[in-house]
């Protein structure tokens, strides 16, 4: 490591600690017109009188502000719960709003300055520590002391590393609210592109795709000479920066509903969500479009698609989940279970996520046809637990949070409904494979050992078989890690695709049929 | 030819070595008769790992478990019994291990797949601490031990094994002094373009790398450790670490122990290596052998060595006993067209087929090398008929397949190069190299040769050539 990347992983460590740190300082002073602006009409009378006691109060911490909200909010609606008062019940929750509104702390005046000592610190850091990466090395692979390393395998860096996404995401999925400051940081970034102040939402799409963007030129110094890997990586890199981060504040700032183009049903699970549905069709002909063409994707797209490159094409070259795992994730690839025990869970769990997602699907679909009069308030319960086990839970406190324990595809692996329908297509009818390259294997381990998806590549492999697997997202590592060049990722005819009894090259005595 | 064991109920096979060869015999015995009883005994490890693989533990790519090619219930599932124990004596009169810990275990068939250990010519110096070779387990265990804290390693002995060390030191960012024999790099089994190519990288990897250095004796620090080498020219080399990497020989010293027999009978016949036939069957009924500890009596083929000592031919002799173990109809070990490859630390090495070190007056051969002069191809063939006989490619991928076809069907050199692209196995998006090979060839030819171009379709759905 030279003094440059010390420097920066110093300044890394720096930024990431004044962001973990910010969203505890500062103030909080409520007042009435800020209860006006942020509740809906049909709950101002009874918020603004429920929040009276909260007027003109200063609070030192996000703690105490919080704590005396709920405490006003819930006895209020305790009390009509007690008299099965339900329709006055305030369902919704303003904690978060009201919290930022009442945010008088050093950062809603300075965002600029706390976005830049957190934020741009650490990308600064992190690009500092990245570029001189492998600088002077010849192109090869670069796995040396990976074993050895606290952070990729499983030490203490790896344990505090994880313990800190699952906490961040816990928090931003339930409890945004102690995350304003934060997010006040982002607001000037937001208003620029989409005319809107952040939600918490932005401030996590603007994190991840600057992940992605940082990671990814890591890739490129990993992987130089490898043109699979580069361009891959900078696939990954333009749809994420594109489509998923400016392109859908752009439709916002054109008055359209916020839309990720390349976000494809299940895993868009809330696609066929009335409120979408809606919104899709109250926004004319791009409105239109955005149905349409998410329709397509889902019936033609993921087939004929797959049926040509496998299903590399979305998850491992378009997807947003597959771009923060290729990329940030990529230190921890390694750490996936290839037994044949873990195999056996993951066909179960994700097939059974896909099942969950389309009965949901079709009952929303049905229900927003026949205008809810049947099994209305189910399909909302539906809702709310797909959301919460499967969206929040699933997708992203294990999914990300647990890059560093279980390796960086455990929701594309175990979770996907996406990915398990593009797996089921790939598996019966495409024309993508890993073949093995005759007898050339040396059972080494390379591939197994760097397969993210905790495909036992080897088995395979040293069988001389090739490798048609579900699961299998073409990231292309495999073939990169062979130090005998036996795996190459390959678009070909569907004829011996797959060869159940394959038979290893060079021994002319017998022919043996693994 | 009926062979000597058939399937039956009670017979005990026992396998003494777990590696490629004795492990590939068990599961392809296993598959073929469900009765027999197996056994694979092995002192270095309680399973099998791939030997290849050592490095990558020592370089921190993997680690043990990760070398392992089956889960270890795969064993239990198979009911092939694993005992982990060295053998000090075989009694062949009455079929008997006898093991160091004086316990002792019957056979019916005994398999000898015992591999092999590293070479030593008894330079002074050779027992000091901080001096091994390397090949088991054991060893990349005493290596961890011996690196510790080091200055400078030393490799002697310029072959695939010597490579690799040097290769592992350099990830722990150990200087290393490279003492090579020969002329250059691997030069008596490759032409010199290709030797002289992995020079360059090795020096690219700021190795030390000496050529035409030969090691004259190891120099004690006064406590019986390592301290510096001699070179036979008289240098002082000074170091903590000795690789000694001048090849390996089979692993029989234990079949010794106790072998002058009265009875010629259950004399094992040694030479090298165990001595077997093509059956794999040594002097003794029942008494077999594979692998790099066997001696073919006869080469197998014209191209071929007495010793096999590669990963593939283990498996392949595996395959071929397993087979002769479990049917009545023996087959002999007939290989087909040689392959093999290795990796230099970041160049890949494949190839097919025979190419000499030297080429002699009946054959010739073209050569194609990158810009960068870190890619190559040679194609070596007879002069009298054209006919392929053998390919080298370094930093290149060939398909296996299209080079057994090629060679075993005897594509002419211009078939060759003109589909040269059929056999490309290098990942998508890698710059092709074909269309450089072919204008080379037109050029040293005088021939106008075009590679078939494939429409945009095929191109754009990545179809293969």
């Amino acid at each position: 490591m030279n003094i440059i990347q010390r420097i920066g992983l110093i300044l890394f460590v720096l930024g990431l600690a004044i962001f973990s740190v910010l969203p505890f300082i500062g103030s909080y002073q409520l007042e009435q017109e800020m209860v006006e602006n942020e509740v809906k009409d049909i709950h101002m009378d009874a918020m603004v009188e429920v929040l009276r006691p909260m007027y003109g109060q200063y609070y030192e911490s996000n703690f105490a502000f919080i704590s005396d909200f709920n405490k006003n909010f819930d006895n209020y609606n305790e009390e009509l719960k007690a008299k099965e008062d339900w329709d006055n019940v305030i369902w919704d929750d303003y904690t978060y709003p009201l919290t930022k509104a009442a945010s008088t702390g050093p950062v809603s005046q300075n965002p600029y300055f706390y976005l830049a000592i957190t934020v741009c610190l650490g990308v600064l850091g992190g690009l500092m520590y990245i570029f001189p990466l492998h600088r002077n090395k010849p192109e090869g692979i670069k796995n040396d002391g990976i074993y050895f390393s606290s952070m990729k395998a499983r030490g203490l860096l790896g344990i505090i590393t994880g313990t800190w996404l699952i906490v961040f995401y816990i928090i931003l999925y339930w409890f945004p609210a102690y995350l304003t400051n934060l997010i006040l940081m982002v607001d000037p970034l937001s208003i620029a592109l989409s005319g809107n102040p952040a939600s918490q939402w932005f401030l996590y799409g603007f994190i991840y795709t600057l992940a992605i963007v940082v990671m990814g030129i890591r890739m490129f110094r990993k992987y130089k000479g490898n043109a699979y890997q580069t361009i891959r990586t900078a696939s990954v890199m333009f749809f994420q920066l594109a489509f998923a981060f400016l392109l859908p504040e752009i439709l916002v700032l054109l008055n359209m509903p916020w839309h990720d183009f390349k976000n494809i049903w299940p895993l868009d699970y809330s696609f066929f969500y009335d409120y979408r549905i809606d919104g899709m069709l109250n926004s004319g002909a791009l409105g239109m479009f955005m149905l349409v063409w998410g329709i397509i994707l889902i019936v033609l797209g993921v087939p004929i698609f797959t049926y040509f490159y496998g299903k590399r094409w979305y998850c491992s070259w378009v997807c947003g989940c597959g771009g923060l795992a290729e990329t940030l994730g990529d230190p921890y690839r390694q750490l996936s279970d290839k037994s044949l025990k873990s195999w056996q869970i993951e066909r179960y769990m994700i097939h059974g996520v896909l099942v969950f997602a389309v009965l949901m699907t079709a009952m929303t679909i049905a229900n927003y046809f026949s205008g809810f009069a049947i099994l209305g308030s189910a399909t909302d319960q539906l809702h709310s637990a797909y959301g919460f086990l499967i969206g929040s839970a699933f997708a992203g406190v294990i999914g990300t949070g647990f890059y560093p324990l279980m390796g960086n595809r455990v929701w594309c692996r175990f979770g996907c409904p996406l990915a398990a329908y593009l797996g089921l297509v790939q598996r019966f009818k495409s024309r993508f494979r890993i073949t093995t390259n005759g007898g050339q294997c040396i059972s080494c381990g390379n591939c197994s050992t760097y397969c993210e998806m905790g495909i036992d590549v080897r088995w395979y492999a040293q069988r001389g078989q090739n490798i048609v697997r579900s699961s299998c997202v073409g990231c292309g590592v495999c073939s990169a890690v062979c130090p005998r060049g036996v795996l190459k990722l390959e678009n070909a005819d569907e004829e011996g695709r797959i060869n159940e009894m394959p038979i290893i090259i060079g021994n002319k005595s017998i022919t043996v049929k693994s | 030819m009926i062979g000597p064991s058939t399937n039956s109920t009670d017979r005990h096979v026992v396998i003494i070595g777990n590696g490629i060869s004795g492990v590939t015999c068990a599961r392809n015995i296993r598959k073929k008769d469900s009765q027999t009883r197996i056994t694979i005994i092995s002192g270095e490890t309680a399973h099998f790992f791939s030997r290849t693989a050592l490095m990558y533990i020592y370089m921190g790519h993997m680690k043990y478990e990760h070398t392992k090619p089956y889960e270890d219930w795969f064993w239990g599932k198979n009911r092939i019994e694993l005992k982990q124990a060295w053998v000090d004596r075989v009694d062949f009169e009455e079929k008997n291990l006898i093991f160091s810990d004086k316990t002792q275990m019957q056979y019916d068939v005994l398999v000898l797949a015992t591999g092999s250990k590293p070479n030593t010519y008894g330079w002074k110096g050779q027992e000091l601490n901080g001096v091994q070779g390397l090949y088991s387990m054991q060893d990349l265990e005493l290596m961890e031990k011996n690196t510790h804290k080091i200055q400078r390693a030393v490799v002697v002995g310029g072959g695939l094994i010597g490579i690799e060390m040097a290769e592992m030191l350099m990830s722990r960012d150990f200087p290393v002094t490279f003492l090579v024999r020969e002329k250059n790099f691997w030069d008596n089994i490759l032409p010199v373009e290709e030797s002289k190519l992995i020079n360059r990288h090795i020096l690219e990897h700021h190795i030390d790398l000496r050529l035409e250095t030969e090691l004259e004796e190891i120099i004690d620090d006064g406590n019986g450790k390592v301290k510096a080498v001699k070179t036979k020219s008289g240098e002082v080399i000074s170091c903590e670490f000795v690789g000694l990497t001048v090849g390996v020989s089979p692993n029989i010293g234990f079949l010794k122990n106790g072998n002058e027999s009265d009875s010629e009978k259950s004399t094992l016949e040694l030479n090298r290596g165990i001595l077997i036939d093509s059956y794999f069957k040594t002097n003794i009924p029942d008494v077999y052998a594979i692998g790099d500890c066997a001696e073919f009596k006869n080469v197998p083929a014209p191209d071929r060595k007495n010793i096999e000592q590669v990963w593939y031919t283990g498996r392949m002799h595996g395959e071929t006993l397993a087979h002769n173990l479990t049917n009545r109809n023996s087959v002999p070990y007939k290989p087909g067209v040689w392959f093999n490859s290795a990796k230099f630390l970041d160049i890949e090495y494949q190839t097919y087929g025979f190419v000499p070190a030297n080429i002699g007056e009946n054959e010739d051969s073209f050569y194609w090398e990158a810009l960068n002069g870190k890619a190559c191809l040679r194609l070596f063939y007879s002069k009298s008929d054209q006919k392929l006989l053998g390919v080298n490619a370094f930093g290149w991928r060939l398909r296996h397949e299209y080079f057994d076809k090629a060679i075993s069907k005897g594509y002419s050199l211009e078939k060759v190069v003109s589909e040269i692209d059929k056999a490309n196995f290098n990942p998508e998006f890698y710059k092709p190299f074909h269309y450089e090979v072919l204008k080379k060839y037109n050029m040293e030819f005088g021939k106008t040769l075009k590679l078939q171009k494939q429409s945009f379709f095929k191109k754009l759905i990545g179809s293969r050539s």
